[in-house]
């Protein structure tokens, strides 16, 4: 993921191969935030150009979709799941344990930048719960400890 | 020197999240030949390792990366049963033998990218069969066959394939729903990431049948491994003209192409999935119009879940009349049912409907994992029911389980021990659905949020007889006025729950903790 920040002219070659396609707006914002992390304000002119909308549709659909983000998260995301399956399996105490850990509430972004923690319903990993997501890996039997470990290696891989 | 001993490692999401990545590296380090394959859905062995022994496959589970030095060594003795972590042949495990697997038969047995390994194991058979039928002998079978559709509703399919083949139109669609949201459910993603081609194949006999010429996949976001694996399958069946503008030589063309969407649990709602596929917000439609005449951009569109597709290749292969002698009653066939939560055999278990809750709770899952009593069964997702055991006699079909206030859903138990507060969890269906609404209608956006609050208030004992009152009344008005199931069903786990379990909604509580209640693994 590039930090610089993109042009319009740069937003619109990520969004046109998508154009005429189905669902090709989404596809299109799943693109550029693959790319950079988020989208930037730029992206709803771009996308309501390129897809010939208004820019509030394009804005609608950006905010309807829990993936999308207008601002940049953390270096690492650390996502828990929240459902019964998981809550079934210690979840909830899962959760809490983490949020004191972390000294963060879902969906905050530490000062630091480093780290996100969100809730999500359902990793499909139910049968081994509680389910974890740490910079993108997936973590099965989660614990405090192998949250931790991950997040460590995680940070090492960056540096 | 005999030639390399071959691992078969699953590369299903549960396993890799459970280590298999690593171990199926540290096999591959000692000169070993690794296939990756899918799971065989046993998922308390997870990483489950098979060997191919005199014509069997054994299995050793669960294997860590510190494991492999010995697991090397004793698949090449005689006595490789003596190492800790044998478990077995695979095939004549108990739990294993006790299943139907119609769908999940080829699923952690074969390479799920490779079109020959399918191919070799019978893909492509009902696909073939169906390339000689007319449309309408096509949908005729599916319809005699008794299939419901499995994403929850339990629709006849065969009533949908005619609806569609019927319809009049310039072009048409077949849609697969692969946005399996509801927690506790995984059939889906195992199916598509263990063997894509019947997916791919199911599809394909559907558009062959509704004459449709493309197909998408709306997968949800969550499921990256299965993507891939999809993304390749179709790739390779694009190659071996299992796919395209000639399918298997019989001039007949249908495309088919993988759709990811963005997080929204709503998108598992048809028309709410046929709008994200347009690239518009998930937002449900009102029907009529049914999808069936006017769905996917305004065309007929044959819209089911992945283990609907993927039942129709045995339906066409083996016939209506052999799916139809499976099952019971108006539940014909088999079903993957997934155990999770407090159980300590979690996983896949294909089964014919006719099973009771008990066989699957007790028997076949071994009750809890932690030791602790069974408290509760939650059946069918966030929007199913919360079941105590004195209903677990209840035989597991479409009108037995409609019949207790219960659904089958997508086939997926969750098992909570004694330590669950069913209050909380009833609190936890109206925050969910609050969370996932869509917004387009009232009782529903409203609704969910209304109801956080009563329970708030019903937990603290705030006015709490007229707050039971005004429970029951917000659900009867979600129920009656929602425009879909989302809001429609929300009311489902809450009154199952008031109803099975009064003792959690009392003031004051009995030895209930009034806050932060905590199920213990």
């Amino acid at each position: 993921m590039g930090e610089e920040p993109l042009s319009i002219g740069a937003l619109t070659d990520l969004i046109q191969p998508f154009v005429g396609r189905a669902g090709g707006l989404i596809s299109a914002l799943r693109s550029i935030q693959s790319r950079i992390g988020h989208l930037p304000p730029d992206t709803e002119a771009a996308a309501a150009t390129a897809f010939n909308l208004t820019r509030a549709e394009v804005k609608g659909v950006i905010s309807f979709y829990s993936d999308f983000t207008r601002a940049p998260k953390g270096r690492i995301v650390i996502r828990l799941c929240a459902a019964e399956a998981c809550q079934a399996q210690g979840g909830r105490a899962l959760q809490s344990e983490i949020e004191k850990r972390l000294a963060l509430k879902p969906g905050k972004t530490s000062a630091s930048g480093d780290l996100t923690l969100e809730h999500v319903y359902c990793l499909g990993l139910c049968s081994a719960g509680p389910a974890a997501m740490v910079g993108g890996q997936l973590m099965a039997k989660a614990s405090p400890e192998k949250i931790s470990a991950a997040f460590d290696a995680c940070q090492r891989a960056r540096k | 020197m005999t030639a390399p001993r071959t691992y078969f490692v699953p590369l299903d999401s549960v396993a890799v999240a459970l280590g298999a990545d690593e171990t199926a590296d540290a096999i591959a380090a000692s000169g070993a030949k690794v296939i990756r394959t899918g799971s065989r859905g046993m998922h308390w062995l997870e990483p489950l390792i098979e060997v191919e022994i005199d014509g069997a496959r054994h299995g050793f589970g669960p294997v860590d990366p510190g494991d492999v030095a010995t697991l090397t060594t004793a698949a090449g003795a005689p006595n490789f049963a003596a190492h800790p972590k044998y478990v077995g042949a695979i095939e004549a495990l108990p739990y294993f033998r006790r299943q139907k697997r119609l769908i999940f038969a080829r699923c952690g047995v074969v390479d799920p990218k490779s079109v020959d390994d399918i191919r070799a194991h019978g893909g492509a058979q009902g696909l073939q069969k169906a390339l000689t039928m007319t449309a309408a002998n096509i949908c005729g079978e599916i319809a005699e066959s008794g299939l419901r559709g499995r994403g929850g509703a339990g629709f006849p399919a065969g009533i949908k394939w005619k609806t569609v083949e019927g319809a009049k139109a310039d072009q048409k669609y077949v849609v697969c729903n692969a946005d399996e949201g509801d927690s506790g459910t995984f059939a889906d993603r195992m199916i598509m990431e263990g063997d894509p081609f019947l997916l791919i194949e199911g599809m394909t006999i559907a558009g062959i049948a509704v004459g449709a010429t493309q197909g998408y996949i709306y997968l949800r976001s969550e499921y990256p491994v299965a993507a891939e694996i999809l993304n390749a399958a179709i790739g390779a069946a694009y190659e071996a003209g299992l796919l395209g503008p000639d399918v298997l030589g019989s001039g007949k063309r249908f495309d088919l192409e993988v759709f990811v969407g963005a997080g929204a649990y709503i998108c598992g709602e048809e028309t709410s999935l046929l709008n994200s596929l347009e690239g518009k917000r998930g937002e449900v439609r009102a029907k009529p119009p049914l999808p069936a005449l006017e769905g996917l951009f305004g065309k007929p569109t044959l819209v089911h879940n992945v283990l609907s597709f993927c039942a129709a290749p045995a339906i066409i292969a083996e016939g209506a009349k052999a799916y139809h002698a499976i099952g019971v009653g108006r539940s014909t066939g088999t079903m993957p049912f997934q155990l999770s939560g407090d159980i300590k055999y979690s996983g896949l278990f294909e089964a014919p409907f006719g099973l009771t809750l008990r066989d699957l709770v007790e028997d076949i899952g071994g009750g809890t994992r932690s030791g602790r009593r069974v408290r509760a069964v939650q059946i069918g997702g966030p929007l199913g029911a919360y079941l105590p055991p004195s209903l677990f006699d209840t035989i597991i079909d479409y009108e037995g389980l409609a019949a207790i206030g219960a659904g089958v859903g997508h086939g997926g138990l969750v098992i909570f021990n004694d330590g669950v507060d069913l209050l909380e969890q009833a609190r936890y269906a109206f925050e969910f659905c609050a969370e996932e609404s869509c917004g387009k209608c009232t009782p529903c956006r409203v609704g969910a949020v209304r109801g956080v609050e009563v329970m708030d208030r019903i937990r603290d004992g705030d006015y709490h007889a007229k707050n039971l009152e005004v429970l029951a009344d917000l659900c009867e008005l979600m129920v009656d006025g929602s425009l879909c199931a989302m809001g429609g069903m929300t009311p489902i786990p809450v009154q199952s729950a008031v109803r099975h379990f009064p003792e959690d909604f009392a003031f004051p509580p009995k030895g209930r903790k009034i806050a932060g209640s905590e199920q213990a693994p």
